[in-house]
Parts: C-alpha cells; sequence; structure tokens
C-alpha cells in the first residue's frame, strides 16, 4: 500500500520562543527550525510500516515555505521515497491545510494518510481529523499502535483514562502520540541519497484550493510572569508556608 | 445568539469538563443547550438539565454514539449546529478528537483550547506550549471551539431544570469500530480535576519509588501525575503524564518532586496556583516557576513532608 506522511515545519522544540514587540507574532527571525516532533514520529511509523512490507511506497508532503524543503530531504533520509512540497509563503490554518492535503489525497489516492498529533507551535490538534471529514476516511488519533490487518487498521489510541482501540476500515487516517514510537536518525549516506530522491514542488493556486480563513489573530502577548519565588531551608519550614502564608494545605 | 455544549461523559457519569465548558458557553452569554449522545444515556440527559443555567438539553441515544466514534458524533453534531451561533466542546482527548471533524465538515476554521472570552467572536488561548497568547477573532458563522477546563471554573451542576428533548443523527457510519479500552484504575482523584496534585520526574528513579507520592498524595487528598521522562522510562503509564503533549492541570497546590522543568513539562502546570519544586539540582529551570523550592535529596524529603502535613 501507498502511505501519505504530511510533515511541518516549526521552530526546535528546545527554542525559548520570544513575542514581538509589537505583538504580533513570536519571533521566529534566526531561530532554528526542525521537522515537528509528532511528523517525526509519523515518518518513523510508516518507515516501519515499509520495513515489514506492508507499504510499498513512502510519499511525503509538507505546506510551507521553500525552505520547508530542508524538513523534506530529512523525511527522505529516513527512508520517505519521494517528496511534495505546496509552497506557500503565508501563514495556513489547519482546515487550509486539511483542503490542500485532501487535493494531495485525491491525487496520490494513499491507504493510510500518517500526521501527527500535534504541531507544537500552533498547538491547535485539528489538522487529522479536519482531513478525515473532507475525505470521508475513518480516523485514529493520538495513536500509540498501528496494525494493519487486511482491509482494515487496528489502532491503539491514548485517552485521557488509559488507552482504547479501535478498527478502521482503508483508506484511513491515523495521527501520531509520542509513545507511538522512537525516531531514528538519519545516517549521513541517507542524507547524501535523500539529495537525489525525487522532490515535486506544487502551489495551491495549482491544485485548485482556496486558503482564505475566518480566522484572524489581533495580538500575540507573553503569558502572565510568575512572580518569583522563595527557597525554604527545611522541610519543617515549607510545611509553615503552605499552612500559613499560601493556605493552601 | 444560542449555543450548543457538547456533553462530555462515558454513558455513566457527566465529566466535571463539561460544568466548565457551560461555564465557558455563560462567558460568551445567549441561550445554552447541552448535547449528550451516547448510548442508554438517559440519566446523563438528566444530569445535564440540573446544570446552573442550561436552558434546553437534546438527547441523542443511539448504539453508534456509544463509544464517541468521531465518525459518527462529528455528523450528528455538524447537523445540528446550524441552529447555534457557537459549538462548544472541553478539550478533552474525547473533544479534540471529534471536533475538528465537526468544523470541516461545517467548512469552519476551529479555535483549539480556549483560555478566556474577550467577546462572543475573540478568544484568548495559548500557543508555543503556553510561551505566547494569543487573541483570536473568527468571522464565521458559527463558531466551532474547544475549552480548556483549567481557564473557567465550573458552575454548579445543580440548580437547573432544562427541558430534555430527543434527537436522533444519522446513526453508524460502518467505517469504524470500536474494539476495546483498558482503562487505568485509581483511587484517587480524576488529575485535571484535583485540587492538589503532586508530580514525579526522572528524578525518581524508578517506578517503584513512586510509592513514596502515592502515600504522600494519600495524606493530602492529591491526585499524582508525572512528567514525560518518568511516563517514557516505564515507570507509570502515561495517562498520568502532565504537559503539552499530556495533561493540563492547573491545581491549588502542585508539588514537582526530581523533575528539571522542561518546557513541554511547565506547558501543562504552570498555571497552578502555588508551585513547590523539590530537586537536588539548585540550577533545575523548575525553581524558576516554583513558589516555594527545596533543594535536596527527595528520598529523604518526601517522607518527612509526609510526617508533617
Amino acid at each position: 500500500m501507498k502511505i501519505l506522511v504530511a510533515v511541518k515545519r516549526v521552530v526546535d522544540y528546545n527554542v525559548k520562543v520570544r513575542v514581538k514587540a509589537d505583538n504580533s507574532g513570536v519571533d521566529l527571525a534566526n531561530v532554528k527550525m526542525s521537522m515537528n516532533p509528532f511528523c517525526e514520529i509519523a515518518v518513523e511509523e510508516a518507515v516501519r510500516l515499509k520495513e515489514k512490507g506492508v507499504a510499498s511506497e513512502i510519499v511525503v508532503v509538507t505546506i510551507g515555505p521553500t525552505a520547508a524543503q530542508e524538513q523534506l530531504r530529512t523525511a527522505l533520509a529516513l527512508g520517505a521515497d519521494r517528496a511534495v512540497l505546496i509552497e506557500s509563503g503565508e501563514e495556513l490554518n489547519s482546515l487550509a491545510v486539511a483542503k490542500l492535503l485532501k487535493a494531495v489525497v485525491d491525487k496520490e489516492q494513499p491507504q493510510l494518510v500518517i500526521l501527527g498529533k500535534q504541531a507544537i507551535d500552533s498547538d491547535n490538534n485539528q489538522t487529522g481529523q479536519m482531513l478525515g471529514a473532507l475525505t470521508g476516511y475513518a480516523q485514529g488519533t493520538f495513536a500509540s499502535k498501528v496494525e494493519v490487518e487486511g482491509d482494515k487498521v487496528k489502532v491503539e489510541r491514548e485517552i485521557d483514562g488509559g488507552s482504547q482501540t479501535v478498527a478502521l476500515n482503508l483508506p484511513a487516517i491515523v495521527t501520531t502520540d509520542l509513545r507511538l514510537n522512537e525516531p531514528r536518525y538519519a545516517s549521513l549516506p541517507n542524507i547524501m541519497k535523500a539529495k537525489k530522491k525525487p522532490l515535486e514542488t506544487l502551489t495551491p493556486d495549482a491544485l485548485g484550493v482556496t486558503t482564505t480563513s475566518t480566522l484572524k489573530t489581533l495580538k500575540v502577548e507573553a503569558p502572565a510572569a510568575r512572580s518569583a519565588g522563595v527557597k525554604v531551608k527545611s522541610v519543617a519550614e515549607l510545611v509553615e508556608k503552605l499552612k500559613n502564608e499560601a493556605k493552601v494545605i | 445568539m444560542t449555543i450548543l455544549v457538547i456533553a462530555e461523559h462515558n454513558n455513566a457519569v457527566l465529566a466535571a469538563a463539561t460544568l466548565n465548558t457551560v461555564a465557558a458557553a455563560k462567558a460568551i452569554g445567549g441561550d445554552i443547550h447541552v448535547l449528550v449522545a451516547g448510548s442508554g444515556c438517559g440519566a446523563i440527559g438528566e444530569a445535564a438539565a440540573k446544570i446552573e443555567g442550561v436552558a434546553k438539553v437534546l438527547v441523542a441515544d443511539d448504539a453508534a454514539y456509544a463509544n464517541q466514534l468521531p465518525e459518527n458524533v462529528a455528523p450528528l453534531i455538524a447537523g445540528l449546529a446550524s441552529n447555534y451561533s457557537h459549538v462548544l466542546a472541553a478539550a478533552t482527548t474525547n473533544g479534540k478528537n471529534f471536533r475538528p471533524r465537526v468544523a470541516a465538515q461545517l467548512d469552519v476554521d476551529q479555535i483549539s483550547e480556549i483560555v478566556s472570552v474577550e467577546s462572543p467572536d475573540t478568544f484568548k488561548r495559548p500557543i508555543y506550549a503556553g510561551n505566547a497568547i494569543a487573541t483570536v477573532q473568527s468571522s464565521a458563522a458559527i463558531k466551532v471551539i474547544t475549552v480548556r477546563a483549567t481557564g473557567f471554573d465550573p458552575v454548579s451542576a445543580e440548580g437547573g431544570s432544562a427541558a430534555v428533548e430527543q434527537v436522533s443523527g444519522t446513526g453508524d457510519k460502518g467505517i469504524s469500530s470500536f474494539v476495546g479500552e483498558e482503562l487505568a484504575k485509581s483511587d484517587r482523584p480524576e488529575l485535571t480535576a484535583a485540587k492538589i496534585v503532586v508530580s514525579g520526574g526522572r528524578g525518581m528513579g524508578n517506578g517503584e519509588n513512586f510509592k513514596h507520592l502515592y502515600s504522600l498524595a494519600d495524606k493530602l487528598g492529591a491526585a499524582v501525575g508525572a512528567s514525560r521522562a518518568a511516563v517514557d522510562a516505564g515507570f507509570v503509564p502515561n495517562d498520568m503524564q502532565v504537559g503539552q503533549t499530556g495533561k493540563i492541570v492547573a491545581p491549588q497546590l502542585y508539588i514537582a518532586v526530581g523533575i528539571s522543568g522542561a518546557i513541554q513539562h511547565l506547558a501543562g502546570m504552570k498555571d497552578s496556583k502555588v508551585i513547590v519544586a523539590i530537586n537536588k539540582d539548585e540550577d533545575a529551570p523548575i525553581f524558576q516557576v516554583a513558589d516555594y523550592g527545596l533543594v535536596g535529596d527527595l528520598f529523604e524529603i518526601v517522607p518527612e513532608l509526609e510526617k508533617l502535613v
């Protein structure tokens, strides 16, 4: 089967972001960018399914600026076969992204689409589910285990009180949770090989998708800072402060 | 303006997060209706009718809705949504699962995890793991929203007397099925609703050592949480994880034991009223957000703390 994996270029998860002085957004100039951690897990899962002989081809897709080619090359180095970049300079909302992915799904006809459960920049947790609605496919979100069995995929999902297993008809959509797997690192020879793998560039216009949004960000602020705390010397002092100063126990 | 709130429940009890979601609906203003979709969920409908400020309860009782499969629940909600200005659900794993499917079916953008209501079309929500707060405005005819429970004080579960009405949807789409579930058993309060949370990190060393936290928690009537490091190391199950990728908590008191305080963990607990950090590394980032910090060996401090509280 063919697997489509969607990845996103985001600020590296170790970077402590700063809000711009004019409150228009966060400052991403000269900040390290990487593949969203949940997307790495999605790529890894697709590669493992290929190694097990379940998948025959892995197509990786991203939507973003020209520089997002770097993240596609990373995915190719990890084991994806070819890549699609939908070039767009603007910041798109999940619905627009889902519509663009739907156009790619129509074109590629994958049996399984794997996405991360959320991107660590917008923290939306929407795109996979929206793609499910647009394609009419079933969805297995927050996956911690994925097993393809015949014309179905069994997905173990992380839920609030524990875990749940669902069976979905293929084609289906899966979004990855952290526990699904531990992504591998790209080796140098594979990074070199990835440079020769095909990378197709498309635009939203070419796919016939309009990306207008009903959402507008008015401002972005830093969260309220916590006032500095104190270090106490002993457990007795801590308990005394919790009882009499903070009055929480 | 009429607002539809989707009740969160497990066919047996109405989840507390529903009360926080109704509180968000109240902040928006307008009549509040609650949808209870499930199987054999009549009692949940009656419980929902008693929630303060609820004008009407819609009950969709069908085997297809028993396990809240999004393929079946989303079309039901999207079908009802045209009568409403806002459709709200709690930002639980369940709410996060079906809600974007509803939004895409209605062809509107979704606003995830709002923490405050500025006006009926303007909301605040955290982005970048809570390191920035965005104010967003929606021009959509139907505003599809998930609500972060810790951002809103719950309304009372009593005092309302709403009318209950039966509704039906399109039933089972037949593309997905429920196989089973495994729930972690716990007698302690639920993590997201607890007034006190005691959390352990990598510094606990192993799963066995969490017994120190359990006995402290039992003395305090607290829930026990964990950092991602503790979950990944296999000390505790992952539904105990507090953080950007786990649960978001905002208790009165959060006690972080052997937790360094990575960005992803802070995103899940930094709105707690009082934070206590117990760590042997005095440079650990957790001390920058802690109201009270104690530098030392947790294996000496935690038992002593248990004795003194």
